[in-house]
């Protein structure tokens, strides 16, 4: 054995290493292929032999000709191999070469998913690493399913390096497996606020993923990432958020306008061009979403504008590029704001470079005008003269039609023009839009009816010319315009000078070169010609001209006719056969061009591109049932039936519509028999007379006797192959089902069924038969969309694409977890139910697993016993009172958890029983969920005074919090879950839920405190509050320069900290401060919080003129009583004036006043909780207060303003007295009861309640001062 | 996100391929060519980005290139990243390169792509990016050579003596000049 390995190694020393295969790869560029077929052959038996350095080696040489193109799938195990290897060389290799060439298609992947598991989660920091990057490459949906767990707990990694890695995974994992989404989700948002830097850059990276498809999901997160960007500092990940928003704005208009500011100041502060581009497109994005209602939106419009034209002027190529493709956004909403770069956009459809050239047209479509028109496409027609490549040349082509034809020829005034812009446009060489060019034509000819004249003229001389036109240049689709002639000339033919001549035009044999469709047409244009010249020389009693004509026809049709297409053949057939028949008419002396013409009477009217879906099903019409029962017979003629209807649909939409033709049956037999194939059911009789008539018909007819028509198959068929079963009759009046077997075939007829009618007024439109709509139009220029079915409206139908990957993650990742969306977990774990039927696996079953799963029990258990702590907990604290609306949910949660655990942990459910009752009204409308606290977040500082009228009047026990406490609940609940799988961390399981419990409250606090803030301030008398009571914010300091401003709210109770959000204002309308400095110096009772990552003193560098800038400061509460506190500090800021003079250094002291109510919570309790707090005699602490109601004022009124300043919940309302509730942050109790005294109308009268004397009476105070203000 | 990087010299050759979505390898080849002909007939000086390949993507796609001597870098990106962000990655993803290759230059490319591939992995994972530090790169990609240092061990000197040997340019020891060496005359040494 050793013997074995020794000569290993020594033979090993012989193999080629990757460095001798490049090498001889180089040595041997004349037959590369052989050499490397001949390391191939040395590389498979390399990797027969068991030595893992060998394999390795192979491996490493197999990735290398992976990246020539070589396929190596074949040699998938073999990597597998190696990268179960425990060397991290050879495991790196293994996964590189996993990552370069495995795939959904990859088999043997399924082997590796414990293997994989083992090194994401190895102790080893690279061999995690290499794993985690390997696998991102190469998951599969069952890797995903079987991994997700184990990537999700990777994310509360200890390691940095991994965690940031697990966090990208997961997003792998969510595209893969999209049921993890959801369960993951509470644990990517929480990394978003990751100490390292990198993990949080991460979650961005992966959240802006997921939110750039699925924006609205993610809206609720805007105010987290509101929060990043105004504290990052990491142009990476501001970038990101900055286009995150960008996709958010369109979605939420209030957002925008909350994102103007700071990205205004980023615009101007930010010296990174990356990042200044993103500020600008976002705000581009903001302008669109909100249009107007912005009132400095111009200012912003102009910013935005006049950056965008510092990039475009810029010298670096890419800003330029980057420029232009900003500036076609503001072009969408502001076109004005960008015409004045015309001329600047113009110079760059000189630039060398074809990007910038190409975006520079994009933009073109805005700059023109009815005036400016024709200079730019004549500027274009120019450039397209010298463009070299017929990509650029083309793409100048189709935005000259774009620019013309925006909004029905908008800018067209003169359409001579136009035509003969677009006459000169079939001269160019080599275009591939000549389909293009010929919708135009049709389109101008049909829509504007006063250009036909010169249109109908132009089309003659170039039917005339069209055997010079260059037709025959590789690729190109100039022909198409052949026919928009053709049909032109001949469904206007009144324009024409000499119809005759044109007619004879388009009867040169050079025709017959062209495209069949394009014959085709020519062939029934001919017909219209013809029947114009007839007319006309019948009424000039010109009998020889019509002989003359009707010659040249019957001479020259027959190249038509036999053309090997069946459109071509048959059209030119009929129209022979008339002609023939018009002729003998003719000798007889009869007079027949009148019924000629009447073939192609009447007018087309434009038809909506929608027009065919919009059909209604008649009543009464099920699409879906069978008419005929499917018959397998007839099988030759129906294959020919089906090519000439492929032919038919070919051709049909070029010309008429673009919606798709119901296929041919029924129109045969409208243009042949003119049988109603839609009449049920046809009596034997009258069977037969059809079918005898046809006979008759097609007998008369040499052309139908031909093999190709169906004609004679079809009759043949029906006449000698079948017996006159009543059965088959009909199947033949229908006219499909007889000649079809499969069942595809069948159901599509049906389709086409209900459409006979239109049809019918279809095929006649086509045959111009007789229109019975055709009004002239009468317009210069017909805009209308076209003719929709009665009743029937246009609408942009979204169509969804069906194979959109990312589409399975369009999730709502806010609504709470249910009790079943947990990720599964590894296999294990599921066998474990199956334990006593299959010992085996579970032998298999490491050590480590069954740890881990007992790990996971112990977890459970100790959860389900903090979260019975937890409700005591609150119960006990809250004396029940407390009880959040989501607190039967979370019971539910605990009983059914509790329920799955039942033997191990007996008292939960007792503690969910007692709490059951105490939440008797739980009534909250669960879909307001996360907008709610978006739409306090939203508003908190832009439209207060909105939001407060938005509120009614009467407090009704409306719980705008209670969402967000369900939420909370909700968070905690999943994290409890996924605390209970993860199996390491069992131990630490019991004091983290601890502080779940707390969180829940802290979170109430959080949104409440956004909702009361509104128009809850604090009510310390300060004389701005008086004046202005629904006013946000209070004054902290203001100079002739700058005023600030300030509001509170709770951030995070269980650690009583107040977070106080300060607007720094620069009053001066041409002056930037700067050297910004803002300090708070700690009292007995208030510290600043260093923790938050604020510094004290804040500094910033400088703000714009009219500039507002927000702050906010974390304070944590010191004393043990929830009394005002005041913290004293300094503004100190250097004013510098336009000229560029500054001021010396200036300074403000305040004092920052936090009341009582800043501590308060309104925390919801029941009336009978209420009953029971007030009843135990704790609050001993009371004071009382009487106060006269100025004027008129209302009771509910007063019972506003005090919930909202005092941040109070109100419980129960009865006539002239009302009962309100608060918590405060040091879990103290406050209790107030309102009352008007009766006699005297206006007399209130208020007693305050409380366990601490140092927070009642002054709370009576702030609460008397507000009912006052 | 990134959809692929290519690396290709200017004659079109691949010195490294990464897609973060799966093509087989003659497609893959493919787009080397296509993207190849799309950037190798760019000017210098003209703009970074062209609109995508057909091959890859599609409209919301972006070829965002940088032309370093005779090497060329391409990411092709969707529109969440940023242009100038990815031009900037480039520029860390090559300076990390010359960091760890002493002055990089084609042939190290060439014969160590495996450790390119290892440097790439520490910017980018799946398709996203993971650092743009070059400082943390660089001390990740050193720490894993000490580990792979650690793990050779002795076990591997034989190989690197044979690569050694293989290394010696024997057209170079042709033309090497030994001086005269007189050799001892063993007159009396009979044979």
């Amino acid at each position: 054995m050793a013997l074995r390995k020794v000569k290993g190694n020594i033979e090993r020393l012989f193999d080629k290493s990757l460095t001798d295969l490049v090498r001889g790869i180089r040595n041997n560029r004349d037959n590369e292929a052989r050499y490397i077929a001949q390391c191939m052959d040395e590389i498979k038996l390399e990797l027969k032999q068991d030595n893992i350095a060998v394999k390795t080696n192979a491996i490493e040489k197999l990735a290398y000709l992976q990246m020539l193109g070589y396929d190596i799938s074949w040699a998938a195990f073999n990597i597998i191999e190696v990268m179960s290897s425990t060397k991290f060389t050879c495991k790196r290799v293994g996964y590189l070469a996993a990552a370069q060439t495995f795939s959904d298609e990859t088999d043997v992947l399924m082997l590796t998913t414990n293997m994989i598991r083992k090194d994401i989660t190895s102790s080893n920091l690279y061999d995690a690493s290499i794993a985690l990057g390997g696998l991102a490459c190469f998951i599969s949906n069952d890797l995903a399913r079987d991994l997700a767990n184990d990537a999700m707990s990777l994310m509360t990694s200890s390691k940095a390096y991994v965690r940031k890695r697990a966090v990208l995974l997961m997003y792998k994992v969510f595209l893969r497996y999209p049921d993890a989404l959801r369960p993951c989700f509470a644990r990517l948002k929480e990394k978003l606020e990751d100490p390292d830097p990198g993990v949080q850059s991460a979650a961005v990276n992966v959240i802006c993923e997921l939110a750039r498809k699925h924006p609205k999901n993610y809206l609720a997160l805007a105010p987290t990432f509101f929060k990043l960007m105004t504290n990052s500092s990491n142009n990476w990940m501001l970038i990101k958020i900055i286009k995150l928003f960008g996709a958010l704005t369109p979605l939420e208009p209030r957002l925008g306008k909350k994102l103007i500011e700071p990205l205004t100041t980023l615009i101007h502060s930010t010296s990174a061009m990356s990042l200044l581009y993103e500020c600008i497109n976002t705000v581009i994005a903001v302008l669109l979403s909100v249009a107007s209602g912005l009132p400095d939106h111009t200012a912003s419009i102009q910013l935005c504008v006049q950056k965008l034209r510092i990039l475009i002027e810029d010298s670096d190529q890419n800003l330029k590029y980057l420029g232009l493709l900003a500036m076609s956004k503001i072009l969408q909403a502001h076109p004005k704001s960008v015409l004045s770069l015309k001329d600047l956009i113009l110079q760059c459809l000189d630039d060398r470079d074809e990007s910038i050239r190409l975006r520079a047209l994009d933009l073109l479509y805005g700059m023109v005008n009815k005036k400016t028109l024709m200079d730019i496409v004549k500027k274009l027609m120019d450039h397209m003269e010298k463009a070299e490549g017929s990509g650029y040349r083309d793409e100048l082509l189709t935005k000259i039609i774009f620019i013309c034809s925006q909004n029905n020829f908008q800018h067209v005034v003169d359409f001579e023009w136009y035509v003969s812009v677009l006459v000169d446009l079939t001269k160019m060489e080599g275009t591939h839009h000549g389909e293009q060019i010929a919708a135009q034509l049709l389109d101008v000819a049909v829509r504007v009816s006063s250009i036909r004249h010169f249109t109908v003229q132009q089309m003659a001389i170039l039917l005339e010319n069209a055997h010079k036109l260059p037709l025959s240049a590789h690729g190109s689709t100039l022909h198409e315009v052949l026919l928009s002639a053709a049909w032109i000339c001949g469904e206007f033919s009144e324009h024409l000078i000499d119809p005759r001549d044109t007619m004879e035009a388009m009867l040169r044999s050079k025709v017959t070169s062209f495209p069949p469709h394009i014959q085709a047409v020519f062939v029934q244009n001919i017909g219209k010609l013809c029947s114009k010249v007839m007319v006309k020389a019948e009424a000039e009693e010109e009998g020889e001209t019509i002989r003359a004509v009707g010659r040249v026809l019957v001479d020259r049709l027959g190249m038509f006719v036999n053309s090997s297409e069946l459109e071509v053949q048959e059209r030119a057939s009929a129209l022979l056969q008339i002609i023939q028949l018009v002729l003998k008419h003719q000798e007889d002396g009869g007079k027949v061009a009148g019924a000629l013409q009447a073939f192609y009477a009447g007018e087309l009217n434009p038809v909506a591109p929608q027009a065919q879906k919009k059909v209604p099903v008649p009543d009464g019409l099920d699409l879906d049932a069978w008419i005929n029962e499917p018959v397998a017979e007839k099988k030759e003629t129906s294959e020919e039936e089906s090519d000439e209807e492929d032919d038919r649909r070919v051709q049909s939409p070029v010309l008429f519509t673009k919606s798709a033709r119901t296929k041919g049956f029924t129109h045969e037999e409208n243009s042949e028999g003119r049988t109603t194939p839609s009449r049920p059911e046809l009596s034997e009789k009258e069977l037969q007379d059809i079918r005898n008539q046809r006979l008759v018909e097609q007998a008369s007819n040499p052309y139908y006797i031909k093999p190709s028509s169906k004609g004679s198959r079809r009759t043949s068929s029906n006449v000698f192959s079948s017996p006159d079963t009543p059965k088959d009759v009909s199947d033949d009046v229908n006219g499909i089902a007889g000649l079809t077997s499969s069942e595809r075939y069948l159901r599509q007829q049906k389709k086409d069924k209900p459409s006979v009618k239109k049809d019918k007024k279809k095929s006649k439109k086509d045959k111009k038969d007789s229109d019975d709509e055709g009004g002239v139009t009468t317009h210069v220029v017909n805009r209308d969309l076209g003719e929709m079915p009665e009743g029937a409206t246009f609408s942009d139908d979204a169509h969804s694409d069906e194979n959109d990957p990312y589409k399975s993650l369009n999730i709502d990742v806010q609504s709470p977890l249910r009790i079943d969306e947990r990720l599964p977990v590894s296999a294990h774990r599921q066998v474990t139910s199956q334990r006593a039927v299959d010992p085996v696996v579970e032998e298999k079953t490491t050590k480590k697993k069954k740890h881990r799963e007992d790990g996971e029990k112990k977890s459970r258990k100790s959860k389900a016993k903090t979260e019975e702590d937890a409700l005591e907990k609150t119960g006990k604290k809250k004396k029940d009172g407390t009880s959040k609306k989501s607190s039967k949910k979370a019971a539910q949660e605990v009983s059914l958890i509790s329920m799955a655990e039942e033997p191990d942990s007996a008292g939960t459910t007792v503690v969910v029983q007692e709490e059951h009752p105490q939440t008797p009204h739980v009534v909250e409308d669960r879909n307001t969920t996360g907008t709610d606290d978006l739409s306090f977040w939203l508003t908190q500082d832009n439209q207060p005074k909105e939001k407060a009228a938005d509120r009614p009047n009467t407090l009704e026990v409306k719980r705008p919090t209670s969402s967000a406490e369900k939420k909370a609940a909700k968070e905690s609940k999943e994290k409890k879950k996924k605390k209970s799988r993860s199996k390491l961390r069992s131990h630490s399981a019991e004091e983290e839920l601890v502080d779940d419990v707390p969180e829940i409250v802290d979170k109430t606090g959080y949104e409440e405190a956004f909702s009361m803030e509104l128009e809850a301030i604090s009510g310390n008398g300060s004389p701005a509050v008086e004046e202005a009571p629904l006013s946000r914010f209070t004054l902290l300091t203001e100079d002739k320069n700058v005023k600030l401003e300030y509001d509170t709210y709770i951030s995070d109770a269980s650690r009583q900290q107040i977070a106080v959000n300060v607007v720094f204002t620069n009053k001066l309308t041409d002056g930037t401060l700067k050297n910004i400095a803002f300090e708070v110096v700690d009292s007995v009772g208030l510290v600043v919080d260093q923790s938050s990552g604020i510094e004290i003193p804040v500094k910033f560098a400088q703000m714009p003129p009219k500039s507002n800038w927000n702050m906010t400061l974390e304070l944590t509460l010191k004393a043990n009583s929830a009394s005002p506190q005041t913290v004293r500090g300094t503004v100190t800021y250097m004013k510098v004036d336009t000229a560029g003079g500054s001021s010396g250094q200036e300074m403000r002291d305040f004092r920052l006043r936090l009341p009582g109510s800043a501590f308060l919570l309104p925390v919801q309790v029941s009336v009978d909780e209420f009953a029971m707090v007030l009843e135990s005699g704790q609050l001993s602490q009371s004071a009382d207060a009487q106060l006269e109601l100025p004027g008129a004022t209302k009771f509910s009124d007063v019972l506003t303003r005090i919930c909202f300043r005092g941040r109070f919940f109100l419980v129960e309302h009865i006539g002239n007295s009302a009962t309100l509730h608060a918590m405060s942050i040091l879990q103290q109790r406050a209790v107030v009861m309102v009352k008007l005294l009766p006699g005297t109308p206006n007399r209130l009268s208020l007693v305050a309640k409380s366990t601490d004397p140092a927070l009642t009476g002054p709370l009576l105070e702030e609460i008397v001062a507000s009912v006052r203000g | 996100m990134i959809r692929g990087i290519l690396v290709f010299n200017n004659h079109g050759k691949p010195r490294l391929i990464k897609f973060y979505e799966h093509y087989k390898e003659d497609v893959q080849q493919q787009i080397v060519r296509e993207t190849f002909q799309l950037v190798s007939k760019r000017d210098e000086n003209v703009c970074n980005f062209l609109e995508g390949g057909s091959l890859i993507g599609g409209s919301d796609y972006k070829l965002i290139y940088r032309h370093y001597a005779t090497l060329y870098f391409v990411f092709c990106v969707d529109s969440s990243e940023s242009e100038l962000g990815i031009l900037d990655l480039i520029q860390v993803f090559v300076e990390t390169l010359d960091k760890c290759f002493e002055n990089v230059c084609e042939l190290d490319m060439i014969f160590h792509v495996d450790k390119v591939h290892h440097i790439l992995d520490e910017i980018v994972m799946g398709g996203m990016v993971l650092e743009t530090s070059m400082t943390e790169i660089v001390m990740r990609i050193e720490e894993q050579q000490k580990v792979e240092k650690h793990e050779a061990g002795i076990s591997s000197a034989p190989g690197r003596a044979m690569n050694a040997v293989k290394n010696i340019d024997l057209s170079q020891i042709k033309d090497m000049k030994f001086p005269d060496v007189q050799l001892p005359a063993f007159k009396n040494f009979k044979l």
